[in-house]
């Protein structure tokens, strides 16, 4: 099977890599680009642990093909930080401790960065709403809405 | 015993701080088990059955070893036959030939999605086409799911040899039923003549997953000298090397299993299923091979629970006492013996102090995946029940729910049903704090009901290793034996930087592999922050007392004239001696000259873990069109022992609810006519979401555990306990129907209410 | 001298029904021994499948615990956990 190159830019970094044309996007990520951070928890777009930001919508990277990614711009969990500085929505899921395994915690929070960038303000069940693709099995969402809302409040009052 | 250190005298124990392993989290960079890539690794993938149960007549597997790029190819035949030998590994007994046989069928498949080969190839690609080219003639036999059903005569039989297990005089023919047991105490019959009441009950619940979000995943090497390795995602790095060694043949020595983080497992990771594959793949192919189950394998190989059906009967006198309660429970096993009823036995009636108890257990094989431990395993099914029965004696006898159970409530010197009394329980404190609880005095409105249940769990002790280092700068690193899977390195550092009297920050936390950390049993049963955490305080103890050594040899003299005290070495009292204090970054600098690197290690088997209960309030509004419920509040009381970090105890009260509520509301397995499981995935079979639930009020009542210093006991279970009776017991409130089967999903309550109507 | 009761069926198999007996021990230890001479096969199956309670107390696996004349020693079946 002949392969496709593609172009594109993930985490503001330009990439180029090749795939075979049933490859998702998630594959590549984690196969091709050692980019690991975003999982794989059920492939089929049911779990939003694979949750990337593609030209400013929030995607499940296991529901797109790697070939549809040609020169977009990728926003995947390791492109969530400054460098070496968190996030606020990573911070506050550290101070809520809105993690337990941390699995579904990469994808939780490039969902809650979406929501956030188009709704600064959310309500407890606008928030709910947004994240219901996101499943977390551990923590019952309690912290999780916690943090979110505390991220909300706090980047609203920087602005 | 152990002296329970006051409240004010902790300093770290208590708080909420980040956890050491956040940071990695958050990131991206922490490393699950499909996370790690080598050098020239394969990719290995099973070939399933898509029969529930059948003979396997030939396995030809030349066309898939031909093909290009397969590298190795196995079925049973290239694995050990393992003799039937039970074995206990900590988290409930163990059949050697059975594991065998659920990780690669041999001779017959059992359920739908039944191991039966492997291939290991160079791309995934051409190990799916390798799988499609495996062709198996199998002879389709008959099936049998349900409990009853397997249970009848004339069920399709499983095994040929399974002969019921305690029934006198022994039975001469095979059956479904691995196992009947009996637990009774006091005069049932006569208690029942004595009651004013008596409620009656039939109640079942349907298989449910532990549906972890991470699939399981390994990587397995193996050289040309044996030594193996396997990076996995499990529960017990110990567990894994034990069962592949058993179950290969491989000696402990030759094998290092190298715990990745894990993505939960709820007790679903408790048992091997590719790690074996894996390393028979990489021991014929010399390469390294990585196996990831996709969800849907996940959903027919793995986990459940059991289904299970239930009978209860309780009586009363008119003041609320119960005179006499007995249970029957028959659990489904799936594909082989070891169902959790046995602790479904013993947790039914273990919140209440009765004197007629009689509970009768049914361990039931059928044509579904073996089950796997799932949180207070046994415990949430039988307290269903029983839970559900307690509500119907209240409503009978015009009672508050939590009035008739504080009525019969265990208390201190309890004895159970099972046997021991129980100690140091705080039941009482979560009754108590429940009704004190606001919630308790909400008004409902139309369609709205309010349920109350209680669980108990008994939560284990057992081995577990743990080592405290001092670096040259005199910060700390604990290692532990144990799989962090909910916030474990933060209560491991938090109990070592108290003993130790510096900062958390100070102290990091790493999880062992096999070859690193002395033997420790899995992550399991609530009990690493009581076992581990309690070799954890001795370890730091120890390097306390050597740091008292050498602050002695540094000040010149004896030992027993230090204290230590705030991270320092202090001089104890006036005549000891003038001295600064020494804290422990000047003593470890000091470290080559006072005999060398400071540390210890700590192997213990912790006894006396210390019994959890718990009591939930649950809100629910019903729709009488749809039968939707919506949890609108809820509340979970529960004994923590002492919180070492409150949030991540709040968590797993929080999270157990929200996975009762899952069970009480909509998950559930279902099978087509053929055996086939037609739900493997999490579009269908729904666990809940963020918008499915409110907030969830964790409220901790803190009666002490006295085998731990800090009286820490074990909260990771019994939150699972309760929900489904509390949530039963609102809808009852809500709509008057008592919901005897779960799930209580739309169609299922809705049919309820048209019936009723 | 100390009392060891059988609850449930798990110990029963092995005492015939039997569910209360007085044992001459002082440690664990010598209790398994003569329970395994009393009841042949018995001493494997709480080695192996049970855990014990100890004046109320549970231990996994407890050899060195000594018994006191009046305690009351229960064999129950081992737990695990999820
Ligand atoms: S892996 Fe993409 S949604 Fe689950
Ligand atoms: S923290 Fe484990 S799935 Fe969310």
């Amino acid at each position: 099977m002949s392969k496709i190159h593609v172009t594109t830019t993930v985490n503001g970094e330009a990439v180029e890599f090749l795939c075979a044309s049933d490859h998702t996007l998630l594959d590549v990520l984690r196969d091709e680009l050692n980019l690991t951070g975003s999982k794989e928890g059920c492939g089929s777009g049911d779990c939003g642990a694979c949750s990337v930001i593609v030209d400013g919508r929030l995607v499940c990277a296991c529901l797109m093909l790697a070939a549809e990614a040609r020169e977009r711009s990728i926003v995947t969990i390791e492109g969530v930080a400054n460098g070496g500085e968190l996030h606020p929505i990573q911070r506050k899921f550290l101070e809520h401790a809105a993690l337990q395994c941390g699995f579904c915690t990469p994808g939780l929070i490039v969902a809650t960065k979406a929501l956030l960038g188009r709704n600064p303000n959310p309500t407890e069940s606008e928030a709910r709403y947004w994240l219901a693709g996101n499943l977390c099995r551990c923590t019952g969402y309690d912290k999780v809405i916690r943090a979110v809302l505390d991220a909300a409040a706090e980047m609203r009052a920087k602005r | 015993m152990t002296v329970i250190k006051r409240k004010d005298e902790l300093k770290v124990v208590g708080t909420r701080p980040i956890r050491p392993d956040g940071v990695d989290k958050v990131i991206g960079r922490a490393a699950f088990g499909a996370d790690l890539a080598m050098p020239g690794m394969l990719v290995g993938k099973v070939k399933r059955s898509p029969h529930a149960h059948a003979r396997i007549r030939k396995i030809d597997t030349s066309r898939a070893k031909a093909l290009k790029g397969v590298l190795a190819v196995i079925t049973a035949a290239d694995l050990p036959n393992i003799p039937s030998e039970e074995a206990f590994m900590g988290e409930g007994p163990m059949n050697f030939r059975d594991l065998s046989r659920n990780c690669m069928a041999r001779d017959k498949v059992l359920y739908e999605g039944h191991a039966l080969a492997a291939v290991a190839a160079t791309s995934a690609a051409i190990a799916d086409e390798a799988i499609e080219l495996i062709a198996v003639d199998y002879e389709v036999l008959p099936h049998v799911i349900d409990v009853d059903e397997a249970m009848a005569p004339g069920a399709p039989l499983l095994h040929d040899d399974l002969i019921t297990a305690g029934v006198e005089p022994k039975p001469n023919k095979p059956s479904n039923v691995a196992k009947r047991i009996h637990f009774e105490i006091g005069n049932v019959d006569q208690g029942f003549k004595e009651a004013d009441i008596v409620v009656e009950g039939r109640y079942t619940t349907k298989p449910v997953h532990q549906a972890y979000i991470e699939p399981h995943a390994c990587v397995a090497t193996v050289g040309a000298d044996s030594q193996a390795m396997v990076w996995t995602s499990s529960q017990g790095q110990f567990m894994v090397r034990a069962y592949c060694a058993k179950l290969l043949g491989i000696e402990i020595s030759n094998l290092r299993v190298i715990p990745a983080e894990i993505g939960g497992g709820f007790g679903g990771k408790t048992l091997v299923y590719l790690e074996p594959l894996a390393l028979a793949m990489a021991r014929i192919s010399g390469r390294p091979v990585k196996m990831v189950m996709n969800r849907e394998e996940v959903f027919r190989a793995t986990g459940p629970t059991s289904g299970a059906s239930m009978e209860v009967k309780i009586g009363a006198k008119k003041d609320g006492r119960i005179t006499a309660a007995q249970a029957l429970l028959k659990y489904q096993a799936g594909a082989f013996p070891g169902s959790p009823v046995g602790p479904g036995c013993m947790t039914a009636f273990a919140m209440y102090d009765l004197k007629n108890v009689r509970v009768t257990g049914y361990d039931v094989v059928s044509n579904r995946c073996k089950v796997a431990a799932y949180r207070a395993p046994g415990a949430p099914i039988s307290s269903y029940a029983v839970e559900s029965a307690m509500d119907e004696l209240a409503q009978k006898l015009g009672m508050d729910p939590i009035a008739l159970r504080e009525k019969n409530a265990a208390r201190e010197g309890t004895k159970t049903v099972y046997g021991p009394m129980l100690k140091n329980i705080g039941y009482v404190e979560t009754l108590e704090a429940a009704k004190k609880h606001t919630h308790y005095g909400i008004k409902l409105g139309p369609n709205q009901g309010r349920g109350v249940a209680s669980g108990y769990w008994f939560n284990v002790g057992g081995e577990s290793s743990a080592a405290v280092h001092i670096a040259e700068d005199g910060t700390a690193t604990v290692v532990s034996g144990n799989p962090d899977i909910g916030g474990s390195r933060a209560s491991m550092a938090m109990q070592a930087a108290e003993v130790l009297g510096i900062p958390i920050e100070r102290v990091r936390c790493i999880v062992g592999d096999t070859a690193s950390i002395g033997f420790t049993f899995m992550t399991g049963g609530s009990r690493v922050t009581f076992a581990t955490g309690l070799a954890t305080i001795q370890a730091a103890e120890k390097v306390v007392e050597d740091l008292k050594r050498r602050a002695a040899m540094i000040w010149d003299i004896s030992p027993e004239a230090v204290d230590w005290r705030d991270g320092a070495a202090h001089p104890a009292g006036a005549n000891a001696g003038n001295f600064q204090p020494l804290t422990l970054k000047e003593i470890a600098e000091k470290a080559g000259k006072t005999g060398g690197p400071i540390g210890a290690e700590v192997s213990l088997n912790a006894q006396s873990p210390g019994a959890g209960f718990a009591t939930h309030v649950c809100d629910v509004e019903v729709d009488p069109e749809t039968g939707y419920v919506t949890v609108l509040r809820y509340t979970a009381v529960q004994d923590v022992g002492r919180a070492i970090h409150p949030s991540y105890v709040e968590g797993q009260i929080q999270g157990g609810v929200a996975q009762g509520v899952g069970w009480a509301l909509n998950e559930e397995y279902v099978y087509d006519s053929k055996g086939r499981l037609e739900n493997p995935g999490f579009l269908d079979y729904r666990i809940p979401v963020a918008s499915d639930l409110p907030m969830i009020d964790a409220v901790m009542v803190e009666v002490p555990n006295p085998s731990h210093p800090y009286g820490a006991r074990g909260v990771g279970e019994v939150p699972i306990v309760p929900p489904m009776a509390a949530v039963a017991n609102a809808v009852r409130a809500a709509t008057g129907i008592r919901m005897t089967q779960l799930p209580m999903s739309p169609p299922n309550l809705r049919a309820a209410l048209r019936k009723a109507k | 001298m100390p009392r060891v009761v059988f609850a449930g069926s798990a110990a029963q198999r092995f005492t015939g029904g039997e569910n209360e007996i007085a044992v001459e021990a002082t440690t664990f230890r010598r209790l398994v021994l003569e329970l395994d001479r009393r009841f042949p096969g018995l001493g494997r199956q709480v080695e192996e499948g049970m855990a014990i309670a100890i004046d109320g107390e549970i231990f996994q696996d407890a050899y060195a615990t000594q018994l006191k004349p009046d305690s009351e020693i229960v064999l129950i079946p081992k737990i695990g956990g999820g």
